[in-house]
């Protein structure tokens, strides 16, 4: 039985060290092909949350463009975007939904400067879910039928935070504390509202746009809040600068517009 | 540094609350299936499983879905007067529903190790059916079900996404830790966010290792049928 055992061991180490070897081989043998074809870069991309649509429909318009790049998307809240770049994330371009986090990463010094540029706009919308008829305003959130009003984390999610400016400027802010529910990012928000476990929520144009769910009821006036810019910026650490220039200045170009503007967006980038 | 401290209130009510719940109903899940001998079981327990193995963003996705406003249970809530999404009651169903299957699994691994003789023995000797639960299956698969809590609890405090879906984020309400941490770490608070999780740290550890000494305990105290 001993004998059998140590047999049988001395198979596995045997086949494993096969494996092994086999994959040492391999390995060796993709650098040395991918060397000569160093136009092949992977860019990561991340982007706020908001842009997702839209940047999907970008990337299939840059891979006719440039085959050789693959673009990779990292979407979430421009907040922990930001949080990921400083602890050193492996990130070639940012796209924020605010100019706070690129400031923020500016003022570290983790983007390339001459490559930051506000290149879209967006609206402050008030949404309701689609078959709702309970509120025609914003001043309506008061009333006693809305229970529930969701708004993105004022602190993490940009749209939250200027939904909160909306909200503060038209003296409603105290009225409705006790219904706001804070969502994670503006797609949680807009989630709620077309579940309709929220009576209303404030999200971006572009989202309130990409829903058959909801539908808007007030846009919040360019002057209650500051201006919704989202800018754009290559990181200062990225191993691709090149390329992310490249796509960075792709999105500034005008091939870029229609997309954007498909979406909902202002396009500004000049 | 100012905090507000309802998190944690919240948390451990929440915690507590589901832990009871999920002790009751992963007993009786796990008691039921153990005896249990048609074809379905293989499927039962899988759908009983399945909140352990799927992200919680889906459970909590599932819930909302399943127990929001347009649905027929929110809608006869809803004629009741309550609602149950956005509620501290919701925490409650998210954590309950992501470590029941903790406490199921446990609970049924420690009722079918029990020697089926001495159960058999028992019902020669003419002992009622819920006499053996109660006598018998009980104690001996005492060390399974404690276990089971402990983990079915850790796991309800530790719950965030499917907390997060169908609870929302209401501070003093139905903001926990895991919610409170993720945000203030997120909104670049960072030394609140390590107040945080340095508290559920503590209560997570203190809860273990007493429930540790506890089975320690009542194993060295109750000799009959563990010493075996």
């Amino acid at each position: 039985m001993k004998k059998f055992q140590s047999i049988i061991a001395i198979v596995i180490t045997i086949v494993l060290a096969i494996g092994l070897i086999g994959c040492g081989t391999k390995n060796t043998a993709d650098i040395k092909s991918g060397q000569p074809e160093a136009k092949n870069v992977t860019l990561t991309v991340s982007a706020a949350a908001s842009l997702k649509d839209a940047m999907e429909e970008i990337k299939t318009l840059y891979s006719q463009e440039k085959p050789g790049v693959t673009i990779t998307y990292n979407f979430g809240a421009s907040g922990s975007l930001q949080q990921q770049i400083e602890q050193g994330a492996d990130v070639d371009v940012f796209l924020s939904a605010a100019t706070k986090q690129m400031d923020a990463l500016k003022v570290k010094g983790l983007i390339l400067d001459d490559t930051r540029k506000d290149f879209l706009k967006n609206d402050i919308v008030l949404v309701i879910p689609k078959d709702s008829s309970l509120i025609a305003d914003f001043k309506d959130l008061t009333n006693a039928n809305v229970k529930k009003f969701a708004l993105g984390e004022p602190k993490s999610v940009p749209a939250g935070q200027y939904g909160q400016e909306v909200l503060t400027k038209l003296n409603l802010m105290d009225a409705i504390k006790s219904k706001v529910v804070y969502g994670k990012d503006v797609r949680e928000v807009l989630t709620w509202v077309e579940t309709g476990n929220a009576d209303a929520g404030i999200v971006y144009g572009t989202d309130a746009k990409t829903s058959a769910k909801v539908k808007t009821v007030a846009t919040a006036s360019e002057d209650s809040h500051t201006p919704v810019l989202y800018p754009a910026a290559v990181i200062k650490a990225s191993k691709n600068v090149d390329a992310a220039k490249d796509f960075i200045n792709f999105l500034y170009s005008d091939k870029a517009k229609p997309v954007f503007e498909k979406y909902g967006f202002v396009f500004v980038a000049k | 540094m100012s905090i507000d401290f309802s998190p944690l209130w919240i948390s451990i009510k929440t915690a507590s609350t589901a832990t009871v719940l999920v002790f009751l109903l992963g007993i009786a899940a796990a008691w039921l299936l153990t005896g249990y001998r048609g074809k379905l079981k293989g499927l039962i327990d899988s759908i009983l499983t399945l909140p352990l193995v799927l992200p919680p963003t889906v459970v909590g996705f599932f819930l909302l879905v399943l127990l929001g406003r347009n649905s027929p249970i929110g809608q006869l809530l809803n004629s009741l007067g309550t609602q149950i999404i956005f509620s501290w009651s919701a925490t409650v169903v998210a954590a309950s529903v992501v470590a029941f299957p903790l406490m199921y699994k446990t609970a049924r691994g420690a009722f079918e190790q029990i020697d089926i003789n001495i159960i058999n023995a028992a019902r020669t000797l003419g002992v009622p059916e819920w006499k053996i639960f109660w006598k018998i299956t009980i104690p001996l698969a005492w060390p399974g079900i404690a276990a089971g809590t402990v983990l079915a609890f850790a796991r309800a405090l530790g719950e965030f996404g499917a907390t997060l879906m169908v609870a929302g984020n209401i501070p003093g309400k139905t903001q926990t830790i895991p919610v409170a941490i993720f945000f203030e770490a997120e909104g670049g608070e960072t030394g609140r966010a390590f107040v945080w999780v340095i508290l559920i740290f503590i209560i997570s550890l203190v809860v273990m290792t007493l429930m540790n000494y506890w089975t320690e305990y009542q194993r060295k105290n109750m000799p009959s049928v563990w010493r075996n």
